[in-house]
């Protein structure tokens, strides 16, 4: 049976001209999809994957990925909804291109599902209470 | 069968008033009807918690030593309209910070401003103030920097010339950009529909022709006690109507009052919309004294019932020409998802229903427990029959 799991990657500078996502895809059998990468001018890189495969395969992905050096974070630890702040208006939802923020009919209140989250941080911007945080470590 | 506000206020001393929400009472008529109902239920709750520009606050400081006649000041970096008195000032929920670059780097985020400003104040934060002055004989002073705290100064209360809009657009964009509005951010080619009101829960449908709802009406405002003070401005009671009384635009508005300083800022929330501005998020919770049938009726509006026009953000509203797209129920807003001239197009509240429906349960916990009692207005809200009509600018341009 598969499984999926978004994870963030931060490579440093070394890393970034490796084939890195190739070998997850020839050692592991693992399916990948890119939802977000970025590189700074330093080099440092952020590459935001949805990966798919045997559960097996997908353990020894991430024990491979940080044996060569390249920091791993599940994204769904990532985003961090203010429950003092909210008041469950459904202007997050509108934004969001993965449905993460979702409203709940009929009672009307917005649902939040961090693994769906692909930290675009769309919600974060337009979030009239500044209810939502998204943090990469 | 007659009750009159007297009446009901005397059950509610004695703890013995029935009350219902608005979106309860709907289903307590389908179960008993009309006429059981009307000789039950005292009272319905309604409640709305959304973005409502056309608020803002007085605020007397108490004189500083020597004494000084503000001419021109800001709290927080917010500007403060000073052209009151001495040390009166009015906070408009919609200022934005002085040094905000407002749509300078589109679209802007408009952090903080006026709203916020007041959410603070009824929080007890301590606010900055930088007040200027030309100096007189009797307020020689012309420069004052200070700090303080709601409890620190003499008055404060909410007037809010527009609040509690009967009902609303739902914006669409039917351009080819992005645009992005009060109603929210609206995706090209009507990739969206955004709306904006409580719908069943809402505090002037549940009483379309004012019957109850009027000057002096006390009402559930920002947490506190609050009171009608007059018609809102841009009231527009002769709008179009559908068989179920409601009004097909706008329609209805009213002007509120209340102490701030017996408001909580749970219900009073500033607010910073996208590539618009800033805003204050108001709580309004309006008793409907259930008097007769015809009130009853009134009160168990559902969302199907409420028609809703769908304007066109990226032209039609700027330009004023008018025009609808179409007409849309409240029930298949609320359902996610509605079709407009063949096509899907998935739907998004701006106001927060859950808050509407807790401001409505707060006042009937209020109201049962003797805490609260409901009033005969003083005079009533211009109604269908008034000449009263909401038109754009009729002046000369040039």
């Amino acid at each position: 049976m598969d499984f999926s799991k978004r994870i963030v990657l931060h490579y440093p500078p070394s890393l970034t001209e490796k084939p890195i996502v190739y070998q997850l895809v020839k050692k592991y059998d693992i399916m990948f999809n890119i939802l977000r990468a970025r590189f700074s001018v330093e080099g440092e890189g952020m590459l935001l994957l949805e990966l798919t495969g045997r559960k097996g395969n997908l353990a020894k992905s991430l024990k491979y990925l940080k044996e060569i050096g390249v920091k791993t974070e599940f994204v769904s630890q990532d985003i961090v909804r203010l429950e003092r702040k909210c008041v469950h208006c459904g202007i997050c939802s509108m934004v969001c291109p993965t449905a993460a923020f979702s409203i709940n009919v009929p009672e009307m209140t917005v649902k939040l599902e961090p693994s769906r989250c692909i930290g675009c941080e769309e919600c974060v911007k337009v979030c009239p209470y500044d209810a939502i945080k998204v943090f990469f470590l | 069968m007659q009750k009159t506000i007297e009446e009901i206020n005397k059950k509610i001393k004695q703890g013995r008033a029935v009350v219902c929400t608005a979106e309860e009472i709907i289903d307590v008529v389908k179960e008993s009807g009309l006429k059981n109902a009307v000789k039950k239920v005292d009272v319905v709750t309604t409640g709305t918690f959304g973005p409502m520009c056309s608020s803002g606050a007085f605020l007397n400081l108490g004189h500083t030593k020597p004494k000084m006649k503000i001419s021109k000041a800001s709290l927080n970096g917010v500007e403060v309209f000073c052209g009151v008195a001495a040390a009166d000032l009015y906070i408009g929920a919609t200022q934005i910070s002085q040094d905000d670059p407002a749509n300078a780097i589109y679209p802007g985020s408009f952090k903080y401003g006026g709203g916020h400003l007041i959410e603070d104040l009824v929080a007890k934060k301590t606010i900055k103030i930088r007040a200027f002055s030309y100096g007189t004989d009797e307020y020689p002073r012309k420069e004052f920097f200070g700090k303080f705290t709601i409890d620190d100064i003499n008055d404060t209360f909410l007037f809010n010339p527009r609040n509690c809009y009967q009902n609303y657009n739902v914006a669409v964009n039917l351009g080819k950009e992005k645009i992005y509005t009060y109603l929210g951010v609206l995706k090209p080619r009507m990739g969206n529909a955004n709306y904006c009101s409580a719908g069943q829960l809402s505090p002037l449908l549940n009483d379309p022709e004012y019957r109850t709802i009027g000057i002096g009406t006390r009402i559930f405002l920002g947490g506190g006690i609050g009171y009608v003070a007059w018609n809102g401005t841009q009231h527009d009671p002769s709008a179009p109507r559908n068989e179920k009384n409601v009004p097909r635009s706008g329609a209805g508005t009213i002007a509120v009052i209340g102490d701030l300083k017996q408001m909580k800022p749970a219900w009073l929330r500033g607010t910073s919309i996208v590539g618009y501005g800033v805003s204050l998020t108001v709580g309004i919770g309006i008793p409907i004294p259930i008097l007769d049938e015809d009130i009853l009726k009134y009160t168990c509006i559902t969302d199907k019932d409420i028609v809703a026009p769908v304007i066109d953000y990226s032209s039609d509203y700027p330009q004023a020409t008018g025009r609808i797209v179409t007409e849309i129920d409240y029930a298949s807003l609320k359902s996610g998802l509605i079709t407009i001239k063949k096509k899907k197009v998935p739907t998004f509240p701006i106001s927060s229903y859950p808050k509407a429906l807790e401001i409505a349960n707060i006042l009937k916990s209020w109201i049962k427990k003797g805490g609260f009692f409901l009033t005969n207005p003083v005079a009533p809200l211009p109604g269908k029959e008034s000449d009263i009509k909401f038109h754009p600018f009729k002046g000369k341009y040039k």
